[in-house]
Parts: structure tokens; C-alpha cells; sequence
């Protein structure tokens, strides 16, 4: 009988150059992909120690973390990031490397490109200066998250050198009720975990709420992963990702196609295939999730309340006091009574054509509620043109949100697009940490419905109870 | 990188869980392209008002935390973006370790390419340390990567793990990029079993 594998061993057996006695395996990275904010000091240390770019083929930029979401060819007037931006332009000519530059009909979040080019493949390893790498796991990849070091590895060996993570299961049993979104799935997740739970391991998610999520949806729980403090997050390729996969700009062709899908058809794990640990979420109980407090974590449903820190241990309570001190929320709150200022829906935890689509659905034939500047940022400008051929910025535009521009934006506020202090904000992005979206700015995670229903009323509302439009 | 065998410096508490690289050092003061000179925004939206006037009461303002070089958290230090200008912020502000009852994975693995140490102790020991730091005048710890303990002179002593090959390049400050190019002919052998296929090489600029 051979030995059973799950599929992050299968990959990771698979990448494996060298493993020395007493050190670190060396693994092979199929796909790096480059950002402007976290490589330049990496090129820097090529040049310094007089080394090329390994394999120019298998790096890839974009730029996006700091660009401005106004109409492209708005001069970039934070000379430090135009500064930041001319940099990874000249070190990607200097180096060879393919980069999809702000004025590229492809630019866009570098999670939301690499999958839609192609790029992203089952059974890759792949790495970015990004902790939101996980996201290409949705693919049956290891994708993970690096420093800068390690991006100046990666640029050098193509290899880097690390330790095998642990593996946890997540089983997601039953279906996602209506209006409960793979983001609700991410932050109930999270919740019960709590984010430093998955530390140390890389997850498998599986079951059959998770088999049901279509890729964006896989990529949107996938991202969510670095949340829950996991080193990776993972589905197996099926039926699903394949459809998505072909065809695309680099995806492969003909009969490298076929030899593609059969092996990755031999990636799932093997029936009896044992992990490290195995947490079981019912997904038909999960409801939409709103988090109140300054982590990923601090969530409730909502039809639930802001927590009481009294009812809670030592180290939860000072926790949550500091918490609900920032988000400026009173203990036992409805979270439905909880109004908003703003309205972000983009990011690349939520920024694909089916999330535009989700929170379009919700937004025709409503107006954006007269307090409330809501914005939607496509993850990448292909996304914006489907978006468009679809009509869904009419929508969006006749409702009242703003339409921009690909890139971070919000998300982190590296760009000019922030949060004002003290403004409260309905987010699709990924975290909610203080200052996360600008400084004072108070960030509640929800699902592209959750935060178009929440322009429209001005405060958290339930989704399942929407009078959606025809 | 600068090795890092024994060190004794002031320790300052900061007693919270989470603390998440945003924190540490937010996205306004990621746009520099030299890894120097983040220091002086470590921290920033606790150590300064929205106006920029410093925050006298912050802990690492108070006179007697002035030079810390050893920082004491809660668990979970360092969650969030990968951003190693998280752990440049913390050396060029002058720490070279930080102790707490667990760290982010991707924190965890800049650190130990900047010499900079992070330091897992249980929460017991991280509590005993954190409450010394906070009621002793100039309490200095000791953290001795070569018998893997921290103790100060008041007779506090732990011990911890850290990954043997981990230990061993930052005792010696080895590079690591020359240690994994030791490999290069299996590197290539494995390069010429896995060739870039047709699908990548049509990405050529």
C-alpha cells in the first residue's frame, strides 16, 4: 500500500531540491510573484552581492499596493510612492522581469492577477512579498506569504529555504444558507479559531460547503487563511478550477493541457490521509458576520450584539475593553443599530467579477443612503472591463457608489484612499486592525452583500432579508 | 546579517495581544526603498497624535524605557502583512529582541534574517517578565541564544526552543541566499527535471 498523502504533502514532496541534514528544506518555487512595496530593498541586495534573477520567467509584477484608484493618467502626487513605483519599473527592465505596469489593460491586485492570467495553477508553489498569497491555495497550490529576505531569496535561488508547516483540515459540512457568502464562511472561521489558530499549519479547507464556492469564492476563504495565522490555505482542484484555468493567457494549451489536468487530478488527498489536527464548521448554521472589534476575529453575526467584556477571562476582556475604546461601540449593541460613513467594496479578499456581481444584485434599483460614501474598486482592470460589458457600473453609478480605478486602495490606505478619523467603515477587505484603513478609522468586515446592503440603509443590515430589485 | 549570540539591555513592557505589523509600523511609512530609517515611525499611532506631538505616557516614551533593546508583548506578536519593515522599525529603533508567548509565522521568519531575535517563553514566564519590567527601575534581561535561556539578576531564569538551524545562522550571522546556493547543483538538476513550460515561456517581456 503506498503511503497516504494530503495534498500539501504531495506538492511539497514534489518541490523538495534538498534537504540537508540539521537545516531546512530547500523548495523549488514554481511562481514569485513582485509588488512595488515589498521588493525594492530585495533588488537593492541582488545588486549589492552582484546577483542576477534566477529564473526572470517565473517572476512576475504588478504594481497596486500604492497607486491611485482615480482615472489613469492622474499624476501620482506622493512623490515617495511614484518614487516606490519607478523603482520596481527599473528593476524589472534591469532584471528581465515581466512587469504589468499601471497603464497594462492587465494591472491589477497581484491576487486577483495571477489567477485571472493564468498564472495560478494547481499543484505550484508560489510565493509573494504579500501575506495575502495565500489566496492562490484556492487552486490547490502552496501559496504563502514572505519578507523581503525571502523575496531576495526567492529573486536569487528560486528556491527558499523552510520548515515543513503542520496541516489542519478545516471540514466545512452542510451548505451556506442564502445570502451567507464565502467571506461569512471566512469570518466564522476565524471567530472559532481565533487568529492566531491556525498558526504554524498550512489548512486544507474541504467539505461540502467548500466544494460548492465557485474559485472566486475559494479565493476569497483562501485569503482569509493569514487571518486565522495560518502559514497557507488550501482546496483541492476539481471540476470547478479547471473550468477556470483553461484558456487562460498562460494557462497551458493542447496537449500540455491535458497532461496538465491529469496530474493534477492525482493531487487531491488521499482517502485516509491523516493531518496534524481536523476542525469541523457546520456551514449550514453560519449566518452573514459583521466584526466589531480590531481583529478578524472579533465577530459576530448579525442578529447578534457587540460583546459584554465583563462576561469574559482576564486576557479577552482587557482585549476587547481596548477594542470597543477604538471602534468607539458600547457593549451589548445591536450590531444591526451599528451606522456608517463608509462603504468599501474591493480589495483581494473581494475585488472579483462575482463579488462586483453579488454586491451589484443588491445595489439595483437603490440609492446609496445620503450620509454614506460608498466606493467599489475592481481588483484588476480586466475585472473593471467585464464589470462594465455586464452593466454593473451603471448600477453601482446610478445608485450612487463611486467607480474606480484596480489596485489595494482602502484596503491598506497606502493610496490617497483612506478613512478620516473617527469614520466608520463597512469593508469587504481583510482586516480590521486599528488605523488598518487610515488612522481613526474604524474597519467592520463584511461580504460584498453585507457592505452594498450597508450603503444603501446606512447602517448593518441583514441580507437575507433584502428586497432585492428585478 | 549581524549575529546574535548574548544579549542584556533594558526591557520594556508593552502588554498587549496582537500586536499586528499595521501597528508596528503603518503603511504611510512603507513607501521608503532602503531598509534603514524606520525607526523613528515604530509604533507611530501610539507614540505620536494625530498631530505628530509625541504621547509622553506611551511606554516607550517614559524616561525609565529610554534605550529598551528588549521588548516584552503579548502573544500573537506581529500578526498580520508579511512587511519586514516591521522588524527593520523594531531593530533601527534599537530592539534586538522581542519575548512573548507566540509569534506570527511570516514576523517569526523576518526576524531571524535581520539578527533580531523573537522569543517564545510560556505566557507564565512572559507575565512574570512583563510585571518585573513594569515595577523594577532599570531591569535589564538577558537573552543567551547559546544556552537558549533568558534570565535577568533577580533570579528570573527560562529556557527556549528555537529551531536548531535557525539558532545556529543567527549565532554565526550566515547568509542564507550562499547557504541555499550550496545546493546549486541540485537546484539544477531539479531545473532540468521541471523545464519552464511552453504556458511560462510565453511570458517573456
Amino acid at each position: 500500500m503506498p503511503e497516504k498523502r494530503t495534498l500539501f504533502e504531495k506538492i511539497w514532496n514534489a518541490h523538495l531540491v534538498a534537504e540537508p541534514s540539521g537545516r531546512s528544506c530547500i523548495l523549488y518555487i514554481d511562481l514569485h510573484l513582485v509588488h512595488e512595496v515589498t521588493s525594492p530593498q530585495a533588488f537593492d541586495g541582488l545588486r549589492t552581492a552582484g546577483r542576477r534573477v534566477r529564473q526572470p520567467l517565473r517572476t512576475v509584477a504588478t504594481v497596486d499596493h500604492n497607486i491611485p484608484t482615480e482615472p489613469r493618467g492622474t499624476p501620482i502626487t506622493d512623490a515617495i510612492a511614484a518614487r516606490q513605483i519607478e523603482a520596481l519599473q527599473k528593476n524589472c527592465r534591469e532584471f528581465g522581469i515581466r512587469l504589468f505596469d499601471m497603464d497594462s489593460p492587465e494591472q491589477g491586485i497581484v491576487h486577483v492577477i495571477g489567477p485571472e492570467l493564468g498564472l495560478t495553477q494547481p499543484g505550484m508553489t508560489i510565493v509573494c512579498g504579500d501575506s495575502h498569497t495565500s489566496t492562490h491555495g484556492a487552486f490547490g497550490a502552496v501559496a504563502f506569504g514572505i519578507g523581503t529576505s525571502e523575496v531576495e531569496h526567492v529573486l536569487a535561488t528560486q528556491c527558499l529555504a523552510q520548515q515543513k508547516p503542520k496541516t489542519l483540515k478545516i471540514e466545512v459540512r452542510g451548505r451556506l444558507q442564502e445570502g451567507v457568502a464565502a467571506k461569512d464562511l471566512a469570518l466564522g472561521i476565524i471567530g472559532q479559531i481565533g487568529t492566531d489558530g491556525a498558526s504554524g499549519h498550512v489548512i486544507e479547507y474541504a467539505g461540502e460547503a467548500v466544494r460548492g464556492l465557485s474559485m472566486e469564492g475559494r479565493m476569497t476563504v483562501c485569503n482569509m487563511s493569514i487571518e486565522a495565522g495560518a502559514r497557507a490555505g488550501m482546496v483541492a482542484p476539481d471540476e470547478t478550477t479547471f473550468a477556470y484555468v483553461k484558456g487562460r493567457r498562460f494557462a497551458p494549451r493542447d496537449r500540455e493541457w491535458d497532461r496538465a489536468v491529469a496530474s493534477w487530478r492525482t493531487l487531491p488527498t488521499d482517502d485516509g490521509a491523516s493531518f496534524d489536527r481536523v476542525v469541523v464548521i457546520d456551514g449550514a448554521q453560519l449566518s452573514p458576520f459583521v466584526t466589531w472589534g480590531t481583529n478578524p476575529g472579533m465577530v459576530a453575526p448579525i442578529t447578534g450584539r457587540v460583546p459584554e467584556p465583563g462576561s469574559m477571562r482576564d486576557g479577552d476582556r482587557r482585549a476587547t475593553e481596548l477594542a470597543l475604546e477604538y471602534m468607539a461601540l458600547e457593549p451589548g449593541k445591536h450590531i444591526e443599530d451599528i451606522a456608517i460613513d463608509r462603504v468599501f467594496i474591493g480589495s483581494c479578499t473581494n475585488s472579483r467579477i462575482e463579488d462586483l456581481r453579488a454586491a451589484a444584485r443588491v445595489a439595483k434599483g437603490h440609492r446609496v443612503n445620503p450620509k454614506v460614501r460608498a466606493m467599489v474598486v475592481p481588483g484588476s482592470q480586466t475585472v473593471k472591463r467585464a464589470a462594465e460589458q455586464e452593466g454593473l457600473h451603471r448600477i453601482f453609478l446610478d445608485a450612487g457608489f463611486e467607480w474606480r480605478e484596480s489596485g489595494c486602495s482602502m484596503c491598506l490606505g497606502m493610496n490617497p484612499d483612506i478613512l478620516q478619523p473617527g469614520e466608520r467603515c463597512a469593508s469587504t477587505s481583510n482586516r480590521n486592525f486599528e488605523g488598518r484603513q487610515g488612522r481613526g478609522g474604524r474597519t467592520h468586515l463584511v461580504s460584498p452583500m453585507m457592505a452594498a446592503a450597508a450603503a444603501i440603509t446606512g447602517h448593518f443590515t441583514d441580507i437575507r432579508n433584502w428586497k432585492f430589485q428585478p | 546579517m549581524k549575529p546574535f549570540s548574548v544579549h542584556r539591555g533594558l526591557a520594556a513592557p508593552l502588554d498587549r495581544a496582537n500586536v499586528d505589523t499595521d501597528q508596528i509600523i503603518p503603511k504611510q511609512f512603507l513607501k521608503r526603498i532602503e531598509r534603514t530609517g524606520f525607526g523613528e515611525f515604530l509604533f507611530y499611532d501610539w507614540r505620536y497624535t494625530p498631530q505628530g506631538t509625541k504621547k509622553d505616557d506611551f511606554t516607550l516614551h517614559q524616561p525609565r524605557y529610554k534605550n529598551a533593546s528588549v521588548l516584552v508583548a503579548g502573544r500573537n506578536f506581529g500578526c498580520g502583512s508579511s512587511r519586514e519593515h516591521a522588524v527593520w522599525a523594531l531593530s533601527d529603533f534599537g530592539f534586538r529582541a522581542v519575548i512573548a508567548p507566540s509569534f506570527a509565522d511570516i514576523f517569526a521568519n523576518n526576524s531571524s534574517k535581520n539578527g533580531f531575535l523573537a522569543v517564545v517563553l510560556s505566557e507564565n514566564d512572559v507575565a512574570e517578565a512583563m510585571r518585573r519590567a513594569r515595577e523594577i527601575d532599570a531591569y535589564h534581561l538577558t537573552i543567551d541564544l547559546e544556552k537558549c535561556q533568558v534570565r535577568d539578576e533577580q533570579g528570573f531564569l527560562a529556557n527556549f526552543q528555537i529551531d536548531e538551524f535557525v539558532r545556529h545562522c543567527l549565532l554565526n550571522g550566515l547568509d542564507d541566499i550562499a547557504l541555499t546556493l550550496q545546493h546549486e547543483a541540485e537546484i539544477a538538476a531539479y531545473e532540468t527535471q521541471h523545464p519552464v513550460p511552453q504556458s511560462v515561456l510565453r511570458l517573456a517581456p
